[in-house]
């Protein structure tokens, strides 16, 4: 008994019945689409996430942390030295496993002014110019401050977009783009140069959202346009992309001497630096890197530990964690469609079978054995299963188009082939599942007894 | 030695605690090439002995020996191997897959004998051919006549070569000149060297074969025609087997 032969026959047994192999086959058709329609969602969601993660530095970046002392130190505590410059070098020099090493001293709860125009940065800090491989920022207008800045302190820096949309005006508000390169602005009251200015990062989202926006005709100059979007953190949504595009950055030794210096109050200023961010040149060998820069700290901490990393390995296995939530919860439910799809097509193979009892007795008659029977009605029924989830994986496409028109801003759902295959792989799963009762049923029928059955 | 050979068979029924003896103590002997009838009335155990003639169904006392081989206790998958090889189902009502074409109907005892895809056509068309059906291969069952059907039926029994053909009530849903072509198609099969056991309730219709068995409250009585015995040798002495003479 060949294969090809049964399915020809299945299909048949298919087409024989159209409207109710359809009907049928209806269930497995949503189960399919919404499995893959729901893993669709589910991985733009997860590539937003990465997104953004990537928008923060990276998952290779360590950030060198500072904490309280363990007890066992307590009694050294008002010695601990915290992050200084000094940790820096000693790294550079002493840590060969780590690729970049960037320190950052922030400027903190500083307003940056232009004429009346005034705004908040996400952070504002001192930095050297590793700190745009740490941070994965690119000068797009103008340069990045240098060593000779650095030497003497100069009074420049380099602004995020957002920056310049609050100082000086955004393309969409003015229709044209502002490169505020040579510009002064106040720095907490002290006049600072634009020397360079980042390119302007935005996710997915964003960039769906200026496309749609570009589409749709501008609104005649004059007319009545409502009140204007609230502007500030929440706008654009992304929220690690707004404040990246908030960012200034001034050389370091320029927020020591302007802003350190002379700020603390008991005359001593404080030197230490507000973070120590760090790569490893290999992240399959974090764990030495790491262990190499504790050494190193060791010494300059002279033996306290008032440091401690922190990967982004959280980060990615809290990413992972919630996308496999969000897996597992909408799998179920596809599943469970998928089930009940399951049990309509056992539900007709039974009706079908109880149709053909003379047909099947026939067929025992003319030399067919039990396992020839069953294994028709098992093919029959996966048959059934599989048309349903091709027809599922069409009417997925459309699912996910709708579920794109509906939400044109949300991370564009991306179907993957993975989900498909597993979509259709569970619905013959269902198939095989549903026919094994009606096919046991009718491979034990009597021939005697199926033949005589009217 | 008998083709097929039934040794005190008794098939015993239970039903309600009743005991219902539907063959009792039954022997029977057929040879190659005879043409036999079983006739009876209803209720009689002339299903339950075709059944078991046909490998069907297993006897609960005595032995069924099918060319030499004892089947008393052969198990599912074997009978249905006998059923495939060994004989030819004809029925009352063709039993026709009804999806399928005739020439997918011939070509079915074919599948279950695993018989490749181009020698199942060949022999299919070629059966087909000798019931003069060779012209409506793509047709579907329901698109030919009752008696163009059962010829089909006909070609379906043979396609596979069976020693014996049995035919239940085969002529009960044709008229009466169909069901003489029927007749004669099996006679001349007989002549050719198989045997055909005709089951039927109608003794018009057993007058066609040389030998009857009556079976009767599930015991058998058997009567041999000499004449048409003697006709029937004649016949099969004088090869004509040429032609199966179907008339159009």
């Amino acid at each position: 008994m060949n294969l090809i032969n049964t399915i020809v026959i299945g299909l048949k047994e298919i087409w024989a019945h159209k409207f109710r192999s359809l009907l049928t086959m209806f269930g497995i058709v949503l189960g399919v689409a919404s499995l893959v329609g729901m893993s669709a969602l589910i991985k733009g969601m997860e590539n937003g996430m990465r997104e953004s993660m990537v928008a923060m530095g990276g998952a290779d970046k360590v950030l060198l942390e500072a904490q309280a002392v363990p007890a066992y130190q307590d009694h050294l505590a008002d010695q601990a030295p915290g992050r200084t410059i000094r940790d820096v070098f000693a790294l550079r020099e002493g840590a060969p496993l780590l690729r970049v090493v960037s320190p950052e001293m922030t400027v903190p709860e500083v307003i940056l002014t232009r004429g009346e125009k005034a705004c908040d940065p996400s952070e504002c800090v001192g930095a050297w110019p590793e700190v745009l491989e740490m941070n994965l920022h690119t000068v797009e207008h103008g340069r990045f401050f240098n060593a000779i800045d650095e030497e003497r302190a100069h009074a420049v820096c380099v602004v995020g977009t957002g920056i310049r949309d609050a100082l000086f005006g955004s393309p969409d508000e003015i229709g044209r783009e502002i490169i505020p390169i040579g510009e002064k602005i106040q720095i907490g009251g002290q006049p600072f140069t634009i020397v360079g200015m980042f390119q302007h990062y935005m996710g997915e989202q964003e960039a769906k959202e200026r496309a749609l926006a570009r589409r749709t005709p501008k609104a005649e100059p004059g007319s009545f346009q409502g009140p204007k979007r609230q502007k500030g953190w929440g706008k654009r949504g992304g929220w690690a992309f707004s404040r990246k595009n908030m960012t200034v950055y001034m050389p370091l030794n320029t927020a020591w001497v302007r802003f350190r210096i002379a700020g603390d109050l008991d005359g001593i200023p404080d030197p230490r630096l507000s973070d120590i961010d760090i790569k490893v040149r290999d992240l399959s060998n974090l764990e030495a890197a790491l262990q190499q820069a504790r050494n190193v700290l060791l010494v300059t901490h002279n033996g306290i530990e008032d440091f401690n990393f922190r990967t982004q390995e959280n980060q990615v296995e809290s990413i992972n964690k919630q996308i496999e939530n969000a897996r597992m919860s909408g799998g179920i439910i596809a599943g469970i469609s998928l089930l009940v799809g399951g049990i309509g097509i056992m539900n007709i193979m039974l009706a079908s079978i109880n149709e053909r009892i003379r047909e099947i007795g026939t067929c025992k008659a003319l030399g067919a054995t039990g396992t020839e029977i069953f294994i028709q009605i098992i093919v029959e029924s996966v048959v059934l299963s599989i048309l349903g989830a091709l027809l599922g994986l069409l009417a997925s496409g459309g699912l996910v188009e709708v579920l794109g028109l509906i939400s044109p801003t949300g991370n564009t759902p991306v179907v993957t082939w993975q989900s498909q295959a597993i979509a259709v792989a569970f619905s013959a799963g269902v198939g095989i599942v549903a026919g094994l009762f009606p096919a046991v049923k009718a491979a034990r029928l009597s021939p005697i007894q199926a033949l005589r059955y009217e | 030695m008998a083709l097929l050979e039934l040794r005190n068979v008794s098939k015993i029924y239970h039903t309600g605690g009743e005991e219902i003896r539907a063959l009792d103590d039954v022997s029977l002997e057929l040879n190659n090439g005879e043409f036999i009838s079983i006739i009876g009335p209803s209720g009689s155990g002339k299903s339950t002995l075709m059944h078991i003639l046909g490998c069907l169904d297993l006897p609960t006392k005595g032995e069924v020996w099918l060319d030499g081989i004892n089947i008393s206790k052969a198990s599912q998958r074997e009978l249905a191997r006998v059923r495939n090889r060994t004989i030819g189902f004809v029925f009352q009502s063709f039993n026709l897959l009804p999806k399928l074409s005739v020439l997918q109907n011939v070509e079915l005892p074919m599948v279950y004998a695993g018989i490749g895809g181009s020698q199942r056509r060949e022999r299919a068309t070629a059966a087909l051919n000798l019931v003069e059906l060779g012209h409506r291969l793509k047709n579907r069952p329901n698109q030919l006549s009752g008696g163009q059907q059962q010829r089909v039926a006909i070609a379906r029994a043979l396609v596979n070569d069976p020693k014996i053909i049995l035919a239940d009530e085969p002529t009960g849903n044709l008229d009466t000149h169909t069901g003489e072509v029927i007749l004669n198609l099996f006679r001349q099969l007989s002549i050719q060297g198989r045997t055909v056991i005709l089951v039927t309730h109608n003794p018009e219709i057993a007058a066609v074969t040389p030998r009857r068995v009556e079976i009767r409250n599930g015991k058998v009585a058997e009567r041999v025609d000499e004449r048409l015995a003697g006709l029937h040798r004649q016949a099969a002495a004088a090869g004509m087997a040429a032609g199966l003479g179907v008339p159009g």
